[in-house]
């Protein structure tokens, strides 16, 4: 349970998917013009990631890893799979995309239309497929630690995009050079939370 | 195809055009940020990352665009993806064959473009709606203004935090080191291609008022 809950910490805070490894920037950057609609997609994210991680988890444990296919018949612990890996996980996250879209349009249209041309593009969605891929790289033990890293990694940008939003919203009051209004100052601010993130970075629990 | 206009109408032209300024990929319609930040600490990876992405975008915008009647709404996602995961093993297995050593440089960046937010996003906003050949033109357009982007990225990251370019030792030569002069080594840090990125969208702006957004 500790061991849990530290992943899960670690990957909202030290490893977090934007500002640890800037993954999943364009609809950060897109969609952060108000907290609502981020608080929708951030939502969206946890909910993609924490399903797409654990069942990539037990595709690459289960079918693709070498040896994985040995439940099915001691024959075929000499098959390996992996360099199919690529093209399972993303045809995993895109079903669940498409799954949550329609979730979505059905409940809350109003969310629907203003997530507009960036509900599809969680499937590419860096940070998902960056989940999965760190999860295949780092090799955590159980399902349950996939899990929690997949969670924890959704919650991490959650709270970066939400971040993000909270000060663009103020940043309309303040006095930005016409030029660089917009997108020109989110980058700026991004790269400074990411330089405020590194000092996370050497911190270990 | 009754009334037949040429190759490269002026509308046309517009499609080749427009990407490389007033509708960026990067510095206006916001895709494709990710590789951006990732791949430009060196020029030569930017460039040949930015060749491979013109020509996925363009065969999977031709395709996708041929396509385009057949594919039902609730499953283009997964249609989409299939294409662009198949044109990203292409180009892989082609600069494996032909320049291994770049594409060892590359490595997992290659597989990345299958996430590249900018194809599927031209996809979904042009190619699911216009013919081929506006698709291709549309696709080598946004490729070139994504690739433009990522060499000016690439050329200040390289020069400012090496001191190299294309990994000639320019500073060294010039003899900047002798009265000295460091390398900045927070260019070669991901949150400077961020700041890198939005002094160019500053620059953009300044000089093409029309981009200016107004909240």
């Amino acid at each position: 349970m500790e061991n849990l809950i530290n992943i899960f910490v670690k990957s909202v805070f030290i490893d977090n998917m934007i500002f640890a490894y800037f993954l999943g920037m364009c609809s950060y950057l897109a969609v952060s013009k108000t907290v609502k609609t981020s608080v929708g997609l951030g939502i969206a994210v946890i909910f993609v990631l924490g399903i797409t991680v654990p069942v990539d988890y037990l595709l690459e444990n289960y079918i693709l890893k070498e040896g994985a296919l040995v439940w099915l018949s001691p024959n075929l612990a000499d098959v390996d799979l992996s360099f199919l890996s690529f093209i399972m996980f993303i045809a995993v996250i895109a079903s669940m995309v498409q799954l949550v879209e329609m979730i979505v349009e059905k409940f809350s249209p109003a969310l629907y239309s203003s997530l507009g041309i960036f509900l599809p593009l969680i499937a590419v969605n860096c940070a998902i497929l960056g989940g999965s891929l760190f999860m295949q790289e780092r090799q955590y033990a159980s399902i349950a630690e996939a899990t929690s890293f997949g969670l924890g990694s959704g919650v991490g940008w959650f709270l970066a995009i939400v971040g993000i939003a909270a000060i663009r919203e103020k940043l309309r009051y303040s006095n930005v050079p016409a030029p660089l209004k917009g997108l020109g100052i989110t980058f700026i601010i991004t790269g400074l939370m990411g330089i405020a993130f590194m000092s996370f970075m050497g911190i270990k629990l | 195809m009754s009334d037949r206009e040429p190759l490269f109408s002026s509308k046309n032209l517009k499609l080749l055009k427009d990407p490389l300024g007033a509708d960026n990929p990067i510095t206006v319609q916001v895709l494709g940020i990710c590789s951006a930040l990732a791949v430009t600490v060196k020029l030569e990876p930017s460039i040949v990352m930015a060749l491979s992405v013109t020509i996925v975008l363009a065969a999977s915008n031709v395709v996708i665009s041929l396509m385009r009647h057949y594919i039902p709404p609730r499953i283009r996602i997964i249609v989409q993806l299939t294409v662009i995961a198949t044109m990203v093993i292409l180009v892989d297995q082609f600069l494996k064959a032909y320049a291994y050593d770049v594409s060892k440089q590359l490595s997992v960046f290659v597989g990345l473009i299958i996430t590249n937010c900018i194809i599927m996003g031209r996809l979904e906003a042009f190619a699911l709606g216009n013919k081929p050949w506006p698709s291709f033109l549309d696709g080598i357009g946004n490729g070139a203004g994504y690739g433009i982007i990522l060499i000016i990225v690439a050329f200040f990251r390289e020069l400012l935090g090496s001191g190299t370019i294309f990994g000639f030792p320019l500073f060294e030569k010039i003899g900047l080191y002798k009265i000295g002069y460091e390398n900045n080594g927070l260019m070669i840090l991901p949150p400077m291609a961020l700041i890198t990125v939005g002094i160019i969208i500053w620059v953009q702006r300044s000089r093409n008022k029309d981009l200016i957004e107004t909240h």
